[in-house]
């Protein structure tokens, strides 16, 4: 069974078709890249595998069960699924340790002592312990990505979804988060990616899909796709990537 | 040209730093800016003086309105009767505060399902501020009472109360909601990606970034409900204003109402300085560092 299944998901912002039938599968422990031009329709993916947007058409399992059902529990389903934005989007008026045992607390209702050990052994494990008592806006944009990891993280999901976690990074601070995630793809974590960062998708990924226009034109292993492109378009994207200089 | 661009940063945050504290710090300004200040205030005021002082009408006046005993001897009774203007004040603060909470929720409510509660959260507060506070005093003040209706308060006090509290709630729920929509929706995004309810998102998450946002307006609020708890003494009740009335009745001066005019301001201000002060440390508290997010 996978661990995670999209058929056919459909979704549009008014006329706007942003998703026009994606099939996609992870197996559980698998590192799945997204990657394509903005407007392909990644991080829409992503919101819609998290239910923070209803799809139009098709369904999403999880483990089997099917989340986009009428009357799932959708908090409860979350849960299970964490995800990572471009913009961090922690809340700033909480302390990074209070970030971080928000969800534990309310959302698991886990016991105070429990959820602050749960959040201090994370944050320790990713060199954050001494910011535990920071508040957001004192921290660098890598510090600040690497506590919505955690943050996620501290859910246990069995799910992690990322959303270009470092676009919006200067890029000397790329590299702390893309740790972050080579440790996690060590460790085992089932993780759907999208990315810009081509170099780093061919070395952790089990699977890269590229996605055009709301489909998934190609996908397969990351050597197959970075370096015999099948579809012009997808060789087209990557030259256009190589000439920037990302690859 | 290169030091003022380093500068300019520094003066712009300074400036703000300033504008929040009521415009009244002069930190920036440094010993020279203090004496420039001082000299064209008491030059200012000078002139002021002079013009009123040698105005024909003003020994009259000065006679009517700031007859020193006529202030003196009728302040500890104005002051006892502020009392009451102070004790409506907290406590319609406190109804206000929670109503007006309620109200901004309701309307911030999504979907089709909720769109009665949405409509009638937004009729709610055109009509709370649409209608004139007196009038709504006067109606249950005197309107309510008369009813006789069984276990319900016939006090003038208790109803004027009321009507406070369901005035301002209007004014402040739109305060609240001007918070709640200032609260960027990637904030709730990553509540509700946590697994917590809507609920719990706007408790946890945007309610208490919405309520810092608003306090400075919040105040501004409440400083107006301080000054119209004065319109509880056009039903009859013995408050400042109409303690003040009564005086000014009796002695045929004015001045009881400067020792009213005093006993309010003595309230509002500190409160205008007292926010000042709690937004001041709120951004020592997250910006220790200087930098500005």
């Amino acid at each position: 069974m996978s661990a995670l299944a999209l058929e056919g998901v459909h979704k549009s912002f008014g006329a706007n078709e942003v998703l026009r039938g994606i099939d996609l599968s992870l197996e559980e422990e698998e590192v799945v890249c997204l990657i394509g031009a903005s407007g392909s329709g990644k991080s829409t993916l992503l919101r819609c595998v998290n239910l923070l947007e209803p799809l139009d058409a098709g369904r999403i399992l999880l483990h089997g069960e099917e989340i986009t059902r009428r009357g799932v529990d959708v908090n409860h389903i979350r849960q299970r699924i964490g995800i990572v934005f471009q913009a961090f989007n922690l809340f700033p008026h909480m302390t990074v340790l209070r970030n971080v045992m928000l969800g534990p607390r309310e959302a698991l209702k886990l016991g105070r002592e429990e959820a602050e050990a749960r959040a201090l052994e994370l944050l320790g494990r990713f060199g954050l312990a001494d910011r535990r008592d920071d508040y957001p806006d004192r921290l660098s944009g890598g510090q600040q990505q690497r506590v919505a990891i955690v943050r996620a993280l501290a859910m246990r999901p069995q799910l992690l979804l990322l959303d270009e976690v470092t676009s919006a990074l200067d890029p000397e601070l790329v590299g702390e988060v893309l740790n972050v995630i080579r440790e996690l793809a060590e460790g085992g974590m089932t993780m759907l990616i999208a990315t810009h960062e081509m170099g780093f998708a061919r070395e952790v990924a089990s699977r890269v899909c590229f996605l055009d226009a709301g489909l998934i034109l190609e996908e397969g292993p990351p050597e197959e796709i970075f370096s015999h492109p099948k579809e012009p378009r997808t060789r087209q994207f990557l030259e256009r990537i190589v000439q920037a200089g990302r690859l | 040209m290169a030091s003022e661009g380093d500068r300019r940063p520094d003066l712009e945050v300074e400036a703000r730093r300033s504008r929040l504290l009521g415009g009244l710090s002069l930190e920036a300004e440094g010993a020279r800016g203090v004496a420039i200040a001082l000299l064209s205030t008491a030059l200012f005021l000078t002139v002021i003086v002079v013009a009123i002082s040698q105005s024909p009408g003003w020994p009259e006046v000065h006679r009517v309105f700031f007859g020193w005993h006529d202030i003196t001897s009728t302040f500890p009774e104005i002051a006892r009767a502020f009392v009451l203007n102070v004790k409506i004040f907290v406590v319609c603060e406190v109804f206000i505060l929670v109503f007006a909470l309620l109200i901004a929720v309701l309307r911030s409510l999504p979907g089709p399902v909720f769109f009665p509660l949405r409509a009638l959260a937004i009729i709610y507060t055109d009509l709370a501020r649409g209608v004139p506070t007196i009038l709504v005093i006067a109606l249950l003040g005197f309107g309510a009472p008369a009813l006789q209706l069984q276990g319900v308060p016939t006090s003038r006090v208790f109803w004027a109360g009321v009507g406070l509290v369901l005035i301002y709630s209007g004014y402040v729920a739109e305060v609240y909601r001007a918070g709640i929509e200032s609260v960027h929706p990637s904030q709730e995004a990553a509540a509700r990606s946590l697994g917590l309810s809507r609920a719990k998102a706007l408790r946890f998450v945007i309610l208490p970034q919405a309520v810092r946002r608003v306090i400075p307006p919040l105040l501004n609020d409440f400083i107006g409900l301080q000054k119209d708890t004065a319109l509880v003494g056009t039903l009859g009740v013995i408050e400042a204003f109409n303690q003040s009335q009564i005086d000014a009745n009796a002695t045929f001066t004015f001045g009881s109402y400067l020792a009213a005019a005093v006993l309010f301001v003595a309230i509002t201000i500190p409160l205008a300085r007292f926010t000042d002060v709690l937004i001041a440390r709120d951004r020592r508290r997250r910006q220790a560092s200087g930098a500005f997010a």
